[in-house]
Order: structure tokens, then C-alpha cells, then sequence
């Protein structure tokens, strides 16, 4: 190695380290926080605690409230991604494995779910929720959710269903094996990847959603997490270590479900958009 | 003897073709109707009604009745509160393009390459996308916190007096913005990372050995190379600027005096709570434009892309 490029190196590592801090110093303070006392975040928030007090981490965990927030958040992701999977890989196969008479328009159709965002439409669905009577339950975010949800998942499982081996189903069909037995029994089966990249995305999605549990649920027993966090934050606005304590607890599963499912994660929030 | 048994073949082939056709219509009305009736009924309608109550004075109450044709979308015109929200809309998608943007390309061309500390780095820069915007939104204001968080320590630590940017009329929105940038560059990165692994490596190097420089090959060889994945972003970005919400509430909620709404913010804040359904859904109706206007463009671009 020359020596210009060695100071080119020690530039460049100096730089991503600069940015590296950028990125990590709040969540440090953050976690950090959540350990120490009032006065001690005022004096010195991204000192190590002089001693860790486990108490403000310990009693947001032994409160049934905060388990019942991730709970019905859990419940509602999983529901989401449940009906999702299955109605959109259901339209899906259609389109790929059946032609018929206006299937490209119905196709088209259904993708216009791509071309805007969910909050245009927020308020009438916040009616129509309403008059349904699904106000405050679980269906009112897992529905929308997953109706939202259809298009990428549609035009994701089409294509990949399209390139599964033709020959697979006329053999099966000769076993006499029909068009729904073959869509659970085959198609379902060998499509675990694309399955289980838009299941996460959609999952991360519905994990996070904010704006929707807001309209439309009101009842802190229904609450998600990010609804709970903000209820938290509005009982203890002085004490931002019971906050900060809540925050780290929330983005540890987090972090740690993304390390797990980094694979499709990443697939599935950049792959779609470098291939166009 | 030989006709009869092509004729039984052929006999058979059209029975299997005639049972496949039936089963065909039985799975198509199995497996779409569900779909439909859950986009239809959860997106497409509410569109739908979202530009009829556009037209209306309505809370939301019993049905629409009081007609007042274009006047909600003329009130929402002349809102001092809703230009500024379009100023910070406008606002975000500038800081987009010309500083997250830039910085996400030049760490990506820092580190795309596949070493132990390029994939910690990349790791690092792309876990606050990972989080909820509201627990970005929850921290960061924790730090601007002038009274009680990291503002407070830092300024007593240098002897100064404390500042309250999220308070303050200029400054807040600055702040929004910081924590945008924070959030969201790194997964215009990892965009940028998946397209230059792609790009070959024999053309860096027939360029290298062409006596180019390190920086006449980013400039000519490898960003024409990831235009593509540089316009998807873009547009990702200006898509995600319409739709910033999440990230305002827990920061400034629109305040102070309603300096840092977004446009989604304005709706929620002046459509929904106070249950100005009519006036909401116009402000609806007008995302929607906005966003179907960012469609075709992106459609257009890339129509005239693969023509030429």
C-alpha cells in the first residue's frame, strides 16, 4: 500500500465513523436513559449511568399494559400478513395460471393501490369503519391494512408464479388435481420466498403503522404499541427515563427482527425498486 | 384403425381441454372474489367517497347534505396553514434530493464493497429505517429536549443557555428535517449498494486500466451505470414526502403556531379531529392528485426510457 492510500483509508473510515455517530449517539442516549435518573439525563446524557437503576426498565415490563399493547400489535400484524398471503397469492394465481376475458383490466385494478397513499383515503375509511361497527376492534386496522397491502402483493406473487415450471401443473392436472387444489398443495409451497418477503414487509408495515390505529381505535385496551408509546409519553411527559425506557424496550424486538429477517428485509424493500 | 385411435386421442385432449376450461372458471371464482371485495371495499370506495364528501359541509353525522360545491377546496386554497404545509412538503422533497441524497451516494460508494467492515457500516446506517417513525420521532425529541434532554446537557456542559429549537417559529422545521435525513438515507443507500454490486467489475477495471482516476470512474463509469436505482430513489423520496406524518406527531405536532404541518398532518389535524369530514376529504382529494401526478411521471419516465 502506497501512502496515499493509507491516508485515503484513515479519511475514509474517519468519515463513516462521523456519520456512524450521527446515527448511533440518540439511540445510545436513548437506551442509556432509560437507566438513569432525571437529573442525571439533564447533566450528562451520553455519560454512563452512575449507577443503573433497572427500576423504570422494570416497571414498564411487569405492567400488563405494555404486554397487552405488543400483544395486540402482534395479533394485528399477524392478521394482516395471514389475510394478505393468502387473498393476494389467491388473486395472484389466477392471473398467472388463467386467462379470461378482462383478466388484465381486473389486474390493473387492483393495482391502483400502488399509485397512492393511505392517508388520502383515511377519513371515509374512518367513516365506513364506523358504520360497519368495526370502530375500536381489530379489524378495523387488520383490514385496511391488508386491502392496502394487495397491490405490491399481487403484482410480487404474479411474477413469481408465472415462473414456476408450466409442466408441474399438467402433470399434476393429469393426477387429476384441480385448479384451487394445486394453487394449496403446489404453488403455495414452492413460493416460501416471496411469501415470506412480503409477509415481512407487510408485517413491518402493520408492526409500525401508526396513523390508522389512531383514527380508528380509541380504547387503550385495543391500543398497538406506537398508540401505548404515546399514551406513556403524555402520562410521564417530565420523565423521559420511564419514556426513553419504554422506547428501548420497544425498538430491541425490533432490531432484533430485523437481524433475524434481514434477508428478506432488505430484498424486499430494495430488491422491488432496483429491479423498477 | 389407425384414424379411430388418433380421433379417441383427439376426443380425449378436447375433453381434458373442456374439464380444464370448467375447472378454470370454478378457481377464478374461488380465488379472486376475496381480493376484489377487500380492495374494493377498503381502498376504492373510500377513494371513491373521499371525493364525493369533498363537495360537502359535513362532521360525519347521518348523510352529507349540505352541498357547497368547490368552496372546501377554496378554503383549503387560501389556509395560511395549509401553504406552509406544502412549503414543508416542497421543503422535504429539496432536502431529499440535494443532501440525503448526495450523502446516501457517497456512502454507498464508500462502502458497497463486500468486507466484514463495509457490512457493519451498512448495518449501522440502515437500522434507523428499521425503526418506527414514532420511536425516531420519540427519541429525537428527547434530544432537541431544551429542558429535560440531551439539549439541556450539552448546553449546560458548554456553560450556554439552553435552546428550544422545536419551539422556536424557523428552526423547528430544520429539526423535522434532520431527523428525516437521519431516518431515512440509509435506505436510499442500501438502494444505492444493490445497484453498483451489479454493475461489472470489468468495466471498472477496463477503465482503471485506461489510466481513469478513482474519481472519473464514480463520475463516468459507475453512477451512468446506477441512473436507474438514482431516479427510483428520487421518486421514493418525493412519494415518502407526501406521506410524512408519523415522524411530526410525537416532534412539534404542527406546532409552534402550526409552522411544521405536513400535508398529512393538516388533514389530520383540521379534517379529523375537529370532524370536518367534508374539508378532510378535500384535502385528500388533493394528495391524491398529488400522487397520481408523481405516478405518471415516474410511468412517462420510464416509457421513454425503454424506447430509446
Amino acid at each position: 500500500m502506497t501512502r496515499g492510500h493509507i491516508i485515503r483509508n484513515i479519511l475514509r473510515v474517519g468519515f463513516l465513523c462521523i456519520v456512524a455517530s450521527f446515527v448511533l449517539a440518540p439511540m445510545l442516549a436513548t437506551v442509556l436513559g432509560g437507566f438513569k435518573t432525571n437529573a442525571e439525563i439533564r447533566t450528562s446524557a451520553f455519560a454512563l449511568p452512575d449507577s443503573w437503576n433497572w427500576e423504570f426498565y422494570g416497571s414498564i415490563v411487569s405492567d400488563p399494559m405494555f404486554w397487552r399493547y405488543l400483544g395486540n400489535s402482534l395479533l394485528i400484524s399477524t392478521l394482516a400478513v395471514v389475510l394478505t398471503l393468502i387473498v393476494g397469492a389467491a388473486a395472484a394465481y389466477v392471473f398467472a395460471q388463467i386467462r379470461f376475458f378482462g383478466s388484465r383490466m381486473l389486474f390493473s385494478y387492483l393495482l391502483l393501490g400502488l399509485m397512492f397513499p393511505f392517508a388520502t383515503a383515511i377519513l371515509p375509511l374512518f367513516i365506513k369503519v364506523r358504520d360497519i361497527g368495526l370502530l375500536d376492534t381489530y379489524w378495523a386496522v387488520i383490514l385496511p391494512q391488508a386491502a392496502f397491502s394487495l397491490s405490491l402483493a399481487i403484482l410480487l406473487f404474479r411474477t413469481f408464479f408465472e415462473q414456476l415450471p408450466k409442466e408441474l401443473f399438467e402433470a399434476a392436472y393429469i393426477d387429476g388435481c384441480g385448479y384451487v387444489r394445486f394453487f394449496w398443495r403446489f404453488t403455495l409451497p414452492l413460493s416460501t420466498p416471496i411469501l415470506a418477503t412480503v409477509g415481512v414487509f407487510v408485517f413491518v408495515q402493520s408492526w409500525n403503522n401508526f396513523l390508522l390505529p389512531l383514527v380508528v381505535l380509541n380504547s387503550r385496551e385495543a391500543f398497538t404499541w406506537p398508540l401505548g408509546m404515546m399514551q406513556f409519553r403524555g402520562e410521564f411527559v417530565t420523565e423521559w427515563n420511564r419514556t426513553l425506557a419504554f422506547v428501548t424496550l420497544t425498538i430491541v424486538p425490533a432490531i432484533v427482527f430485523f437481524l433475524a429477517a434481514q434477508k428478506y428485509i432488505v430484498a424486499g424493500l430494495t430488491g422491488g425498486a432496483v429491479k423498477g | 384403425m389407425a384414424t379411430s385411435v388418433a380421433s379417441r386421442r383427439l376426443s380425449a385432449s378436447e375433453r381434458l381441454r373442456r374439464s380444464l376450461n370448467n375447472g378454470r372458471v370454478t378457481a377464478a371464482l374461488i380465488l379472486l372474489p376475496p381480493a376484489l371485495i377487500l380492495f374494493t371495499l377498503f381502498v376504492m370506495l373510500p377513494l371513491g367517497e373521499s371525493v364525493y364528501y369533498a363537495f360537502f359541509n359535513w362532521n360525519g353525522y347521518g348523510t352529507p347534505t349540505d352541498y357547497v360545491g368547490m368552496e372546501n377546496f377554496q378554503r383549503i386554497a387560501g389556509h395560511s396553514v395549509f401553504q406552509k404545509a406544502v412549503t414543508n412538503t416542497l421543503k422535504i422533497v429539496a432536502i431529499s434530493l440535494f443532501l440525503q441524497m448526495p450523502l446516501a451516494l457517497l456512502l454507498a460508494l464508500l462502502i458497497y464493497r463486500k468486507t466484514p467492515t463495509n457490512a457493519l457500516f451498512r448495518l449501522i446506517f440502515f437500522v434507523p429505517y428499521i425503526l418506527a417513525e414514532v420511536a425516531a420521532g420519540l427519541i429525537w425529541s428527547f434530544v432537541f429536549d431544551g429542558n429535560y434532554g440531551v439539549t439541556a446537557s450539552i448546553a449546560q456542559s458548554m456553560g450556554v443557555e439552553s435552546f428550544f429549537i422545536l419551539a422556536d417559529r424557523d428552526w423547528a422545521f430544520v429539526a423535522v428535517m434532520t431527523v428525516i435525513v437521519w431516518k431515512y438515507f440509509g435506505f436510499h443507500m442500501m438502494i444505492y449498494i444493490a445497484a453498483l454490486q451489479s454493475v461489472p467489475e470489468d468495466l471498472i477495471e477496463a477503465a482503471r486500466i485506461e489510466g481513469a482516476k478513482r474519481h472519473q470512474i464514480v463520475r463516468y463509469v459507475q453512477i451512468p451505470q446506477i441512473k436507474h436505482a438514482l431516479v427510483v430513489s428520487a421518486f421514493f423520496a418525493i412519494i415518502g414526502a407526501l406521506q410524512v406524518f408519523d415522524i411530526i406527531i410525537p416532534l412539534t405536532n404542527g406546532g409552534p403556531s402550526n409552522q411544521t404541518h405536513t400535508i398529512v398532518t393538516y388533514l389530520y389535524t383540521f379534517g379529523l379531529t375537529r370532524l370536518n369530514i367534508g374539508f378532510g376529504s378535500a384535502v385528500g382529494v388533493i394528495l391524491f392528485i398529488a400522487a397520481i401526478t408523481v405516478a405518471v411521471f415516474y410511468q412517462r419516465f420510464f416509457m421513454n426510457r425503454s424506447e430509446t
